[in-house]
């Protein structure tokens, strides 16, 4: 199933464009990696695809809801104090579904992740005592909160050390195959990238990128 | 002591004193711990010098009532401040720092320009220091008051969860689906309410202690979400309460009661909270 469509699509900031056109298509179960050089433009491609700001030109097809994604954005140093138990935090994952208060069906769902994610003896535990690999799984954990379907993650080992890194792709690479969950994922690893993806997006310069199917 | 306070107590500007000053604590440090967190605590600040602004050009026009004419100013540059914030042209925060002293400065001008009032001087040192405002409030200003706290505070209980969500990652709430702007324009709204209210309490230069303080002292004993705005309103309540009363008793300024002794509580508890860590 088509989940993402891109058609003649440039991305970039008022605009201006970055990248593109691209014309790419994202099917169901998936595993994309965009990979290319520092400032080039990865991460406002992912905004785009996510309907943060808005294409320069060309259109975006999806035929998944919004409130239908999951996303792992970088971390911002001000969140590493964030008072916040990983419980709240996880929990929040569930709001797109569009209640005010959790439903014992979210709460349930919550744990299930923390435990899929490895962290349930943390479930309590405050956000700022983790370390950057546990921070990155429980922000990891939310994402899977907000859907099971889509997962775009935005550099998901940045500052991790290489042993967390393989853990991390590895989390990643069990959600898209027993979990059959579509992955975007923007990494510097080209090694991992071709050990795991099934598409890679490499994009060279402005209008030059390849997609490779692994 | 106690006879003297019960003696008080028996007042009814006393009783509205205590009331409004402790609806206003609870509002102030819910908010507070918010507008800390998404780094907008000079908002409070700014805000606080331009409904100031409005205030005196109320007073000026003597207007009798000029509460809602402020309230109603003070939301309009709250929503245009907190929904511009991440795109706008000239920096937000230079932005506010102009407004505010242009408020500032504008209110001190037509109040001695259009001296209508025989105590000019006691007039724009209450305003500014809440000296005796909150002792004096009339009735209408009370029940103003008690209907916006409530507001407050039910908004507070009905988007709990969406405004942790929006204040830990605007980003991905709003990647997910959330109505972000939405939020932010409810917490706009209520940071202008709860400003105007507050300023009754310690006037418009130390508004933004009752917003600041309680928050910080929480955040440095707890680390987590809903103990820091558990903690935060039982700070700000009590000191609010206990200013009041030590204002009433010794005569002192309420204003500045009321904010030093959230000082006294910051540093106790920011002491406590090194020492846990230390245990730890």
């Amino acid at each position: 199933m088509e989940q993402i469509k891109c058609i003649d699509t440039q991305v970039g900031y008022d605009k201006k464009a970055l990248i593109g056109p691209l014309n790419f298509t994202i099917h169901s179960g998936n595993y994309w990696c965009i990979t290319g050089s520092n400032g080039i433009g990865k991460s406002t491609l992912i905004k785009t695809l996510l309907n943060l700001i808005p294409p320069v030109s060309g259109e975006i097809i999806k035929s998944i809801p919004q409130t239908d994604i999951g996303y792992l954005p970088q971390q911002k140093m001000y969140q590493r104090n964030f008072p916040a138990s990983v419980k709240e935090i996880v929990l929040s994952g569930t709001l797109n579904k569009g209640r005010w208060f959790y439903s014992a069906a979210d709460k349930e769902l919550a744990t299930a992740n923390i435990t899929k994610l490895g962290m349930q003896e943390y479930i309590n535990k405050p956000y700022n005592s983790l370390s950057g690999g546990q921070q990155q799984r429980v922000l990891l954990a939310r994402a899977i909160c907000s859907s099971n379907k889509l997962l775009i993650l935005d550099e998901p080992v940045a500052g991790l050390d290489p042993n967390v890194t393989k853990d991390m792709y590895a989390l990643i690479k069990q959600l898209n195959q027993q979990d059959n969950i579509t992955i975007i994922m923007i990494s510097h690893d080209v090694e991992y990238a071709t050990k795991y993806a099934s598409h890679i997006l490499h994009i060279e310069k402005k209008e030059e990128y390849t997609v490779t199917v692994n | 002591m106690l006879s003297q306070l019960q003696y008080y107590l028996a007042f009814q500007f006393v009783q509205y004193a205590l009331i409004v000053g402790v609806l206003v604590a609870l509002c102030s440090s819910l908010l507070g711990v918010v507008l800390v967190l998404k780094r907008l605590s000079y908002i409070g600040d700014g805000l606080s010098h331009i409904a100031f602004g409005v205030m005196s050009f109320g007073m000026a026009l003597n207007l009798l009532d000029n509460m809602p004419l402020t309230l109603f100013i003070t939301i309009i540059v709250a929503i245009n401040l907190i929904r511009g914030g991440e795109n706008r042209k000239i920096n937000a925060e230079s932005a506010l720092a102009m407004m505010s002293v242009s408020a500032l400065a504008f209110g001190y001008f037509i109040l001695n320009v259009n001296n209508t009032s025989s105590n000019i001087f006691g007039d724009i040192c209450s305003a500014l220091f809440g000296a005796t405002s909150i002792l004096t409030l009339s009735h209408d200003d009370v029940i103003l008051s008690i209907i916006m706290s409530i507001l407050v505070i039910l908004t507070f209980i009905v988007f709990y969860n969406k405004i942790f969500s929006v204040t830990f990652d605007e980003v991905f709430a709003k990647a997910t689906g959330i109505k972000t702007d939405r939020y932010n324009l409810l917490i706009a709204v209520i940071t202008a309410i709860v400003i105007v209210i507050a300023m009754n309490l310690v006037g418009a230069l130390l508004v933004s202690a009752l917003i600041v303080f309680p928050a910080v002292s929480a955040m440095s004993v707890f680390s987590q979400f809903k103990p820091v705005i558990i903690l935060s309103t039982i700070i700000s309540i009590i000191n609010s309460t206990g200013g009041i009363v030590i204002s009433i008793l010794f005569g002192t300024p309420v204003g500045a009661t009321i904010v030093m002794a959230n000082v006294i509580t910051f540093i106790i508890l920011k002491l406590l909270g090194m020492l846990i860590r230390r245990r730890i």
